[in-house]
């Protein structure tokens, strides 16, 4: 009865072609929108914002990276882990090498390094496809780690192989990374980062370079055939996807975690977003976020449920129970709606339009 | 959709009297072109010429080479012996996109659709070659990036118009049924506003009126674009009706070339048809 676009008609076609045509999801954004930047910050806790926002947030452009790359080009890969730990350590030289970069251009430029990495290992799936393309891609989770590992000169010859993110200012005196930087700001920051990463990736999926993507994902001998260069499609998909990647990789170390090593980013976080995608919806950028959402709110759930209920279960079997009912979920989602997440958001949006009248 | 919005041509001696562009010189010519997948031949020492305007049919049994001469023609396969001259000129051997830009589109035997995309979205990405957006214009949908995209919707709302697909311009073509899913991939092809177009068996499995509409959007892209039609095509009745010029090809060789009548008259293809000693 409440959503419905009954009534709401297009006189033109860039009326029609809007990323929410619906009077009813602009509103619900404007609502996300506000809860998010307004409401959320007063009232989340320090807890809640270091253990669940941004964690979220950074993932959710992580997701959204890699859903680029396998949901709307077809091109898996299990890389996601070695471009974003390129992004942390590019962004790390960055801000020690030009301590007066401003922090927005550091994220912005370790996006771009990373962009460039991901090229070069972009550059097989022209000749391979599929599962064979995962495996290629191995090699960049492989390689960059060992590199970041073994070559000093990324960490600034730290003898720990950690490195620290500066403390970094936007508007002056707003510290948003480091130790003295408030938690509020930070995810306020990230916020900001994630809305306009999240609405670029929106537009780029619904112009011709998002069309030239699907084409290739879902046919690629009819897409040459059209006139779409494969080469250069598939090397925007993995430029763009590891931009993404990058960029999250950064906002894991500066701002989630403040320091890392190059372990954090092993091949379990690869296989992490890869779930959030699949879970999420491949080939939706709002699929992202709920994947993300998923797969970082789930296990703070389940840890938190026992005490919650009065139960007192033995930690180390709340951890093993953890790992079980989170896998359990996986099997039955993907069972239940192979689409994803985002495929459930939208048959509950068809229901909403024709109910209470289901004829 | 008029054609002077999109084929403006000048001076009224380009067309015959029922409205149709006059047959011009040879567009695209294929001389003695041979083709083998190994041992096996596909296509011996075949040559024909395609007219400018005009609607050719190429003929034959199962297994003829019919599909693989498309084949040749957009650059899928590159034939071992022979040339292809477009508009005069040799061409080198290419990637099937380069013929796509150099103005020539296809269709399939088996639908080739993008599943996951609506019917609208397949048909815009025909137009992708004539979109020159940059990547931070998309990313901020900023000016040219939303003139341009409104202004090849409105095209590819004409072709949707034309095609009478309105109803199902948003849904996703793997949900539509079989007849649908063949107009949506003419629809395509047209998008990139071709000059010859390659129709791989528009008609197969069709009923009797799913044909006569297919028929008459082929003819009408002829007539009101100019287009030039190759086309493959097993029923009979429907070649002798529309086509202006029938290519018989069989095991590879060509048999006949000619006129609807001529063909029909001809021994070889009687026999090659309807079997020796006849």
């Amino acid at each position: 009865m409440l959503y419905r676009e009954a009534g709401q008609f297009k006189t033109s076609y860039a009326a029609d072609q809007q990323i929410f045509p619906i009077l009813q999801d602009r509103i619900g954004i404007g609502l996300i929108a506000v809860l998010a930047l307004g409401v959320l910050p007063l009232f989340a806790t320090e807890y809640m914002t270091t253990t669940i926002l941004i964690p979220f947030l950074v993932m959710s452009i992580a997701a959204i990276g890699l859903n680029i790359l396998t949901g709307y080009a077809g091109q898996l890969s299990l890389g996601t882990g070695g471009f974003m730990a390129t992004g942390a350590f590019a962004a790390y030289k960055l801000s020690t090498m030009f301590p007066d970069l401003n922090i927005v251009f550091v994220f912005l430029g370790s996006g771009v390094i990373t962009a460039f990495v991901g090229v070069m290992f972009g550059i097989p799936s022209l000749r391979i496809k599929g599962f064979y393309l995962a495996v290629a891609t191995l090699a960049a989770q492989f390689f960059l780690l060992w590199l970041f590992n073994k070559v000093p000169w990324f960490t600034n010859y730290s003898s720990s192989g950690v490195i620290s993110a500066p403390p970094r200012a936007i508007f002056g005196d707003i510290m948003v990374t480091g130790s003295s930087a408030h938690y509020t700001a930070k995810y306020l920051f990230l916020l900001v980062f994630v809305g306009l990463l999240a609405l670029a990736a929106k537009n780029l999926t619904r112009c011709h370079l998002g069309r030239a993507w699907m084409a290739i994902r879902d046919m690629d001998i009819a897409a040459e055939i059209i006139g779409i260069k494969p080469l250069q499609t598939k090397l925007s998909a993995f430029a763009i996807s590891s931009f993404y990647c990058g960029i999250a990789g950064a906002a894991w170390g500066f701002i989630y975690t403040g320091s890392v090593e190059p372990l954090a980013f092993s091949i379990e976080i690869s296989f992490k977003v890869l779930f959030m995608v699949i879970i999420g919806g491949l080939g939706s950028i709002l699929g992202s976020f709920f994947g993300a959402a998923f797969m970082v709110l789930l296990p703070v759930i389940l840890t938190n449920a026992p005490h919650l209920l009065g139960l007192n279960i033995p930690v180390d079997m709340i951890s093993h129970l953890e790992y079980m009912i989170f896998g359990a979920l996986i099997i039955f989602f993907l069972i239940v709606e192979p689409h994803g997440l985002a495929r459930l958001w939208q048959i509950g949006k068809e229901k909403l339009r024709l109910w209470p009248f289901p004829y | 959709m008029s054609s002077s919005a999109v084929n403006p041509v000048s001076g009224s001696d380009a067309f015959t009297a029922d409205g149709r562009h006059k047959i011009g010189g040879v567009i695209l010519s294929v001389q003695n072109i041979s083709l083998s997948f190994g041992g096996v031949r596909a296509l011996t020492n075949i040559s024909f010429d395609v007219r400018e305007h005009e609607v050719l049919a190429i003929i034959g049994p199962n297994g003829a080479g019919k599909s693989s001469m498309l084949n040749v023609i957009n650059g899928f396969y590159h034939p071992q012996e022979g040339k292809v001259f477009h508009k005069g000129q040799e061409r080198k051997r290419m990637r099937p996109y380069m013929a796509a830009r150099a103005g020539i589109a296809r269709t399939f035997q088996n639908i080739a659709l993008f599943k996951g995309m609506s019917a609208l979205d397949n048909i815009m990405t025909g137009r992708n070659t004539l979109m020159k957006s940059g990547l931070l214009a998309q990313a901020f949908y900023l000016g040219r990036a939303r003139k341009e995209e409104t202004a090849h919707r409105e095209f590819c709302e004409k072709i949707i118009d034309f095609l009478e697909i309105e109803a199902v311009r948003k849904t996703p073509v793997g949900r539509l049924p079989y007849g649908l899913q063949k107009r949506v991939e003419l629809g395509r092809a047209l998008a990139a506003q071709p000059e010859i177009l390659l129709l791989d068996e528009p008609m197969a499995g069709m009923n009797l009126e799913e044909k006569e509409d297919m028929c008459r959007f082929i003819l009408d892209v002829n007539k009101e674009f100019g287009t030039t039609i190759v086309l493959i095509e097993h029923d009979m009745g429907v070649v002798m009706d529309i086509s202006d010029r029938v290519v018989v090809l069989d095991y590879g060789r060509k048999l006949a070339d000619g006129t609807p009548d001529e063909v029909r008259a001809n021994q070889d293809v009687i026999d090659a048809y309807l079997g020796g000693g006849h």
